[in-house]
């Protein structure tokens, strides 16, 4: 349903088609397919495409190669999808795949899942078979409409060519607008190559989808009284913050009333990492500050924050003490988990500012408890700050023989081992005058990059967090370094998770991306590893990973570089050597199997049960 | 209904465009929820289709399915009829054994029920009914005594009542 309100020069002349033959106005000109779809993408600013080609897709990748935007191939469709996430992600533009019919499309169901369930603006492209062979079992044909429609914020099958700049626009609308997520096109070859007149419409307006974006004064007048009354508020916020660019009105408000701010994993960096406010992640492996601070808390804001199961433990202990503002854009977030008492369905940033001009400049608020409340977090963060403490905390014993540290003669570590948290903590020494982006694959070294490395602003710490899918990483800091080539990338990864995309590398090499790749070495699942000690009598069934390839050689073999710490006193210097090296290089750290990620909710427990505090039982 | 669940007959208006039912039903049965009675069919305007479905839930899971129905793209509206007054109707096909003496009875239950007798075979009558969800329970248990060979019926298909208003009435 599209009301096309045409823009002033909906079709303006193209002036360097070669293939109508030089210069001549589009006007009137019949494009094939493939020439629609990319002139639509120029209309849509993409700078790049990610992907795969086949059969059904020659077409598109011709033209391509004579007009179109930057096409970088992928190795895997898997990892076009997450390249073009992990661009969405640093820009905030809508990521772009294509992929070939059947496997290729396929292969990129992950993809499209993972950008989906983080609410990142992702189209893919999918060639097709003819129509006249759609429903035919014909080689290479499956209804990835079908299969995609749950794990997609919308998708289409185009049905001719001359609908096709609609939908392209419609797709690029939809992925975009109001709560982002994933969008399929599925192109069938003779729409493709078939002719129909280059129009592109200037504005749509659906008829069955409005997001909603201001918010209700209403609302924002009930929320403002509670932000006046409370005592014990805290700030919770996640990603949405980050995707409308919340952060600025969020800083701003957390200082005016003196908020402590808590990030979801998918927040991080919505919040200044170092400020003094900032109380670190919450959830399952959230800082203790954090979530005693939200079990305590007498008024939560969350703000684009979903209240997932990872970030309440327990739900209906999840903090029970405290009224609740939500604001969210999705009113399918409002009342799915929990009940709020003010919800203020909204953009982040809209309804922050709002709020923010109801306050006025010096607003009056309960100053007088706040001291007390900032206290009692201090308390708590000098208790959680011990358990952090790396240096200090011995992990108890020593897993053994499957340990990459350990020596058979002496059945102990070969040397001191060396702590996966100390590797991260260096890094972040090392980087952070340096506004450098993190990618992370998933697992322990994904938590303790977002617990250990400090975010200070958003876009720049690239993690899987919905469907948090192994072999992300990698190709996400592809898409992060392109589209930001001056920044300094690094994929933090662990030994299980880096070859599940570790074909990338030679994308990586072959598009010169000075990508840095840490690898901390554990042998083993380790998250996964982790609740195997602590919950299944440390039987460790099927997640040791035995003989890991040699990384430094897998890297050179690639075209890259490759550096191996074995010791302590190794650490620092291979980073600042991996960091100095141009082009791509793979830092491999050799480091102690029985770390554990902590703090730790157990499944199934409320966030005051935190491993390894004792209970905080409430009062 | 039992454990707090509650019965919905929703209408829901969507773009009348291949695949949009599945997108509706799939919603729904995604998140492992029941359609017990589903109709579909085209409005005035011929660009959009209208979707009656009943399903059950407890009050918060109801209110997320309206929600995710709403969130669906090619959704334009959704309303829960079951919150005000409304008007449905479904009709049943039931072939039912006609046994000489039980003849003159059947066919006067298929009056009173303002039913139609669509065939006749030396065995059975086969009858038309249309009527709410209780009258069609209560003129296939009445029937069950003769024995009912064979039973279809649609979905069920709903509107909301028009509210009365007195200053609308004809002044006579
Ligand atoms: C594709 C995929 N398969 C399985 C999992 C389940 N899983 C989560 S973390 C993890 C272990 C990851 O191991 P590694 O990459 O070595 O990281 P570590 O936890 O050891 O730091 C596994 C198997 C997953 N998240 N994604
Ligand atoms: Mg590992």
């Amino acid at each position: 349903m599209i009301d096309e309100t045409r823009s002033p020069d909906p079709a303006e002349p193209l002036a360097h088609h070669r293939g109508s033959g030089g210069v001549k106005p589009l006007r009137g000109i019949e494009l094939t397919g493939a020439q629609i779809l990319i002139e639509c993408w120029k209309k849509e600013g993409v700078e790049v495409v990610f992907g795969y080609p086949g059969a059904t897709t020659i077409d598109i990748h011709h033209y391509l190669k004579e007009s179109g935007p930057r096409f970088i191939l992928t190795r895997h469709e898997q990892a076009a999808v997450h390249a073009a996430e992990g661009y969405a992600r640093v820009t905030g533009k809508p990521g772009v795949a294509l992929v070939t019919s059947g496997p290729g499309a396929t292969n990129a169901v992950t993809g499209l899942a993972a950008a989906n369930l983080d609410s990142i603006p992702v189209i893919v492209f999918s060639g097709q078979v003819a129509r006249m062979m759609i429903g035919n079992d014909a080689f290479q044909e499956v209804d990835i409409v079908g299969v995609t429609r749950p794990i997609t914020k919308h998708n289409y099958l185009v049905r001719d060519t001359e609908s096709l700049a609609r939908t392209v626009k419609e797709a690029f609308y939809v992925a975009s607008s109001g709560r982002p997520g994933a969008v399929l096109v599925d192109l069938p070859k003779d729409v493709v190559s078939g002719r129909a007149e280059f129009k592109y419409p200037g504005r749509l307006k659906l008829r069955a989808y409005q997001p909603h974006l201001e918010p209700h004064p209403k609302q924002v007048a009930k929320a403002v009284e509670l932000l006046k009354k409370a005592q014990r508020p805290v700030l919770y916020a996640g990603g949405g913050v980050i995707m409308s660019g919340a952060s600025e009105p969020l800083l701003a408000l957390a200082e005016r009333l003196q908020i402590p701010v808590t990030n979801t994993l998918m927040g991080l960096g919505g919040f200044p990492g170092t400020h003094p406010l900032f109380l670190g992640m919450l959830g399952m492996h959230g800082l203790y500050q954090a979530n005693m601070a939200v079990q305590e808390c007498d008024l939560l804001i969350a703000v684009g924050a979903r209240f997932d199961d990872w970030v309440t433990g327990k739900l209906d202990q999840f903090a029970r003490k405290a009224k609740i503002i939500q604001i969210d854009l999705d009113p399918t977030s409002i009342h799915k988990r929990i009940t709020t008492e003010v919800p203020l369905v909204a953009d982040a940033r809209l309804a922050l500012a709002s709020i923010l001009e109801s306050l006025g400049e010096a607003p009056d608020y309960e100053k007088k408890s706040r001291p007390a409340w900032l206290k009692t977090i201090a308390a708590w963060r000098a208790e959680g700050d011990a358990v952090m403490d790396y240096r200090k905390t011995d992990p108890a014993g020593c897993t053994g023989a499957t340990c990459p540290v350990w020596n058979p003669k002496t059945k102990g570590c070969r040397t001191e081992p060396i702590k996966p948290q100390m590797v991260i903590d260096t890094l972040y020494q090392q980087t952070k005058d340096r506004d450098a982006i993190i990618a992370t694959e998933v697992g322990q070294h994904q938590l303790w990059s977002a617990q250990y490395y400090l975010y200070d602003k958003p876009r720049r710490f690239l993690t899987s967090g919905g469907l948090a899918v192994m072999g992300f990483g990698l190709p996400a800091a592809m898409g992060a370094q392109i589209a930001r080539p001056g920044a300094l990338v690094v994929d933090i990864a662990g030994d299980g998770s880096i070859l599940m995309n570790i074909q990338e590398l030679v994308t990586i090499v072959e598009e010169k991306l000075p990508i840095k790749v840490i690898i901390l070495n554990n042998g083993c699942l380790g998250m996964v590893r982790q609740s195997q000690q602590l919950f299944y009598g440390k039987c460790y069934a099927d997640t040791m990973l035995g003989r890991s390839p040699d990384f430094v050689k897998l890297a050179e073999a690639f075209g890259a570089k490759g550096f191996r710490a074995e010791r302590v006193e190794e650490v620092a210097p291979v980073i600042e050597k991996g960091l100095a090296a141009e082009g791509p290089v793979v830092m491999e750290f050799i480091v102690c199997q029985q770390a554990l990620v902590y703090p730790m909710v157990p499944a199934g427990q409320d966030n005051y049960h935190m491993l390894p505090f004792a209970q905080a039982e409430a009062d | 209904m039992e454990n707090g669940k509650l019965r919905r007959t929703l209408s829901v208006l969507v773009d009348n465009e291949p695949g949009v039912l599945a997108r509706v039903t799939g919603l729904i049965s995604g998140r492992g929820f029941n359609i017990e009675s589903l109709s579909v069919a085209e409005t005035m305007d011929p660009a959009v289709s209208l979707i009656t479905l009943i399903t059950s839930g407890s009050p918060p899971i109801i209110e997320q399915i309206i929600k995710q129905l709403r969130k669906l793209i090619n959704v334009i509206k959704v309303v829960d009829l079951t919150e005000g007054d409304y008007v449905e109707k479904q009709l049943v096909l039931v072939k039912v054994r006609a046994l000489e003496a039980h003849r003159a009875e059947i066919r006067s239950l298929c009056e009173i029920f303002k039913g139609k007798i669509l065939d006749v075979s030396p065995r059975t009558y086969t009858m038309e009914f249309t009527g709410n969800e209780k009258k069609i329970r209560d003129i296939l248990t009445l029937l069950d005594d003769f024995g009912i060979e064979e039973q279809v019926s649609t979905g069920l298909t709903a509107m909301p009542r028009t509210k009365l208003d007195k200053r609308d009435r004809r002044a006579n």
